[in-house]
């Protein structure tokens, strides 16, 4: 996904004069074709993120489009005030593409491991905040992001992840994707947002094995939030089940249940939301270990869904 | 590097009418808003005042004419400084100086780009302005326009380490288009300088990041003139102007008195005060 993100912004620079690259200390070689194109809008400016952002946003407010790139936590962390201040209040057209979103840098610990940086981003006014399932996803969002006014956090996955998206679901900014649909009249509808939609997808098979028909929803887009798209899922639902990865505290779960209290109010469906507690992880090992600890893996979302249909059912 | 003599007492600078009427003029603002920043706007008013009246490529009509020279208030704090020139220059009437913070205005306690006509970034923040002002003079490279940059600090401000960030970046970009303007006026909200966080020896430290630099008196309209016409200093460097200011500089009560950082609601005898100091 990184690797279609970086080659889709080569060749939107190839496209577009105003297209501009900022890392900050990054793979050496990384895009070297632009750098050897295009070496006035291709930059690396090292271990000084506060500075990476706000020149970024200097260049937009003249008219440019700097995808900027660093580790997610140094942009949402570290310079989160740049990215507040310089991108959002002046709502310029930044992108910043975050590196490990999520718990990609397992093995590097709670330094690395971005779990607040949905919440955190999507509480700024003006953001947009995207986190894609796959790589296919990633080159039809970069297609998109071209013209798009405001500036965007784009939450990168592992890479080398399965694609489920499709060509015929197309990519539009804040539009959700039914990835799934179940025949139920009122189904139990699975609200997913990145690689968190594969997990939901693999869940959704065992549960159609053991007679359980759920939907998918996929939400590429956190912010602006398809509210549409959640209301019209949710009102036949007998469950909505949100499922990311990152913390419950103001993640894209609390995103759908705000959206809910205010659009269906005590007509809302009953509610599960599956996300990563309020604490700081202490494991290392893979991704796929602290999916595991999480209970963010395919076979747990099983058993948390029909756990919760049999508390429902009880 | 260029030194001047006196740079020890820029007090003694006496002020003359421009000076003095631009200085009623943010006491004006002052009095209608029932607040600000004093001292932080006084030290301000000369470089400001030169920069407007004989240094910066704008137009007033047209603020946002792409080939104009960029100035970032990055110690947005001292805006009404910055206020009274757009005033006076013409970017929107004096009149608005009287709405100073009121509800509705345009005039914030912060200046706000896309709100007040001339205004390039929004500041308020500390150590904001260096790196915008990096991303539009490299800009300026790739869009082929001859635009300057002139980011103007306060030295409480680049207490900062984003500031030290920035630097290094202008320095190796070789930004000879771009001028940092340190307002060093010795006292920040806490207290001196030299005690809160000394910045010593300040010349070097800009000169070791890439800068070439020049120290003037900042209230000397002359000696400013002299330093921002002989930009760039270096073809192949950025400039830093290290001015020498007294904060609350013509309000001899005010002069070099941390308490006068931010003042609100003064009394009318203290505001006729500062007006007959000002005469």
């Amino acid at each position: 996904m990184r690797k279609a993100c970086l080659d889709a912004i080569y060749k939107l620079a190839k496209q577009d004069s105003r297209v501009v690259f900022i890392g900050s200390d990054l793979s050496p070689g990384l895009l070297s074709e632009m750098r050897e194109e295009m070496p006035d809008r291709w930059f690396m400016e090292g271990v000084a993120e506060q500075n990476v952002v706000g020149m970024a946003a200097g260049m937009a407010l003249e008219g440019l489009i700097p995808y900027a790139s660093t580790i997610a936590t140094f942009f949402t962390r570290r310079s989160f005030e740049q990215v507040a201040v310089d991108c959002c209040l002046h709502n310029v057209p930044v992108r910043l593409v975050s590196n490990g979103g999520g718990l990609v840098y397992a093995p590097l610990g709670p330094t690395h491991l971005a779990i607040e940086d949905i919440a955190i981003m999507r509480a700024l006014p003006n953001m947009t905040v995207v986190a894609c399932c796959d790589a296919e996803e990633m080159k039809r969002f970069m297609a998109a992001s071209l013209d798009w006014k405001s500036p965007i956090y784009i939450r990168l996955a592992k890479g080398g992840d399965p694609i489920v998206s499709r060509p015929e679901h197309g990519f539009q900014i804040g539009k959700a994707i039914a990835m799934r649909k179940s025949a139920e009249r009122n189904p139990v509808v699975l609200m997913t947002t990145g690689v968190m939609t594969t997990n939901a997808l693999m869940a959704a098979d065992i549960l159609a094995a053991a007679g359980i028909d759920v939907s998918v929803v996929h939400f590429h887009t956190i912010k602006p939030l398809d509210a549409a798209a959640i209301l019209d899922h949710a009102r036949a639902a007998r469950l909505v089940v949100t499922i990311e990865e990152g913390i419950a505290i103001g993640g894209f779960g609390s995103g759908v249940t705000d959206v809910l209290v205010d659009g269906l109010g005590p007509k809302m469906p009953h509610m599960k939301r599956i996300a990563l507690p309020d604490s700081f992880c202490r494991n290392y090992g893979v991704q796929s270990d602290l999916f595991e600890i999480y209970g963010l893996s395919p076979d747990q979302i099983v058993r948390t869904v029909t756990n919760k249909i049999e508390e429902l059912n009880a | 590097m260029a030194a001047l003599a006196d740079l020890s007492r820029p007090n003694a600078v006496s002020l003359d009418e421009r000076s003095k009427h631009l200085r009623r003029l943010a006491v004006r603002a002052l009095d209608k808003g029932e607040r600000g920043h004093i001292g932080s706007t006084m030290s301000l008013i000369e470089i400001l005042r030169v920069l407007y009246d004989d240094v910066l490529r704008v137009r007033p009509s047209e603020p946002a004419w792409p080939r104009r020279d960029r100035l970032i208030l990055s110690k947005g704090h001292g805006c009404i400084a910055l206020y009274v020139m757009l005033a006076e220059k013409g970017f929107f009437p004096l009149e608005t100086l009287d709405t100073f913070c009121h509800r509705d205005s345009i005039l914030g306690g912060h200046p706000e780009f896309g709100k007040v006509p001339g205004v390039e970034a929004s500041t308020g923040a500390l150590g904001h302005g260096l790196s915008i002002g990096i991303g539009m003079a490299l800009a300026g490279r790739i869009q082929r326009r001859d635009s300057r940059l002139f980011v103007l600090m306060g030295d409480g401000e680049i207490n900062e380490g984003s500031v030290w960030e920035a630097a290094m970046c202008a320095g190796k970009h070789r930004l000879s288009e771009l001028t940092a303007i340190i307002d060093c006026n010795k006292i920040q909200s806490a207290g001196p300088t030299s005690e809160i966080l000394d910045l010593e020896p300040l010349v070097d430290k800009w000169q070791a990041f890439g800068f070439a630099t020049v120290e003037v008196d900042g209230h000397d309209v002359a000696e400013l003139r002299k330093a921002f016409g002989g930009l760039p200093l270096d073809r192949g460097r950025p400039t830093a102007i290290i001015c020498h200011t007294v904060k609350g500089k013509g309000i001899p009560f005010a002069e070099n008195d941390p308490a006068w950082h931010h003042k609100a609601k003064l009394p009318r005898e203290t505001i006729a005060d500062m007006y007959r100091a000002l005469e």
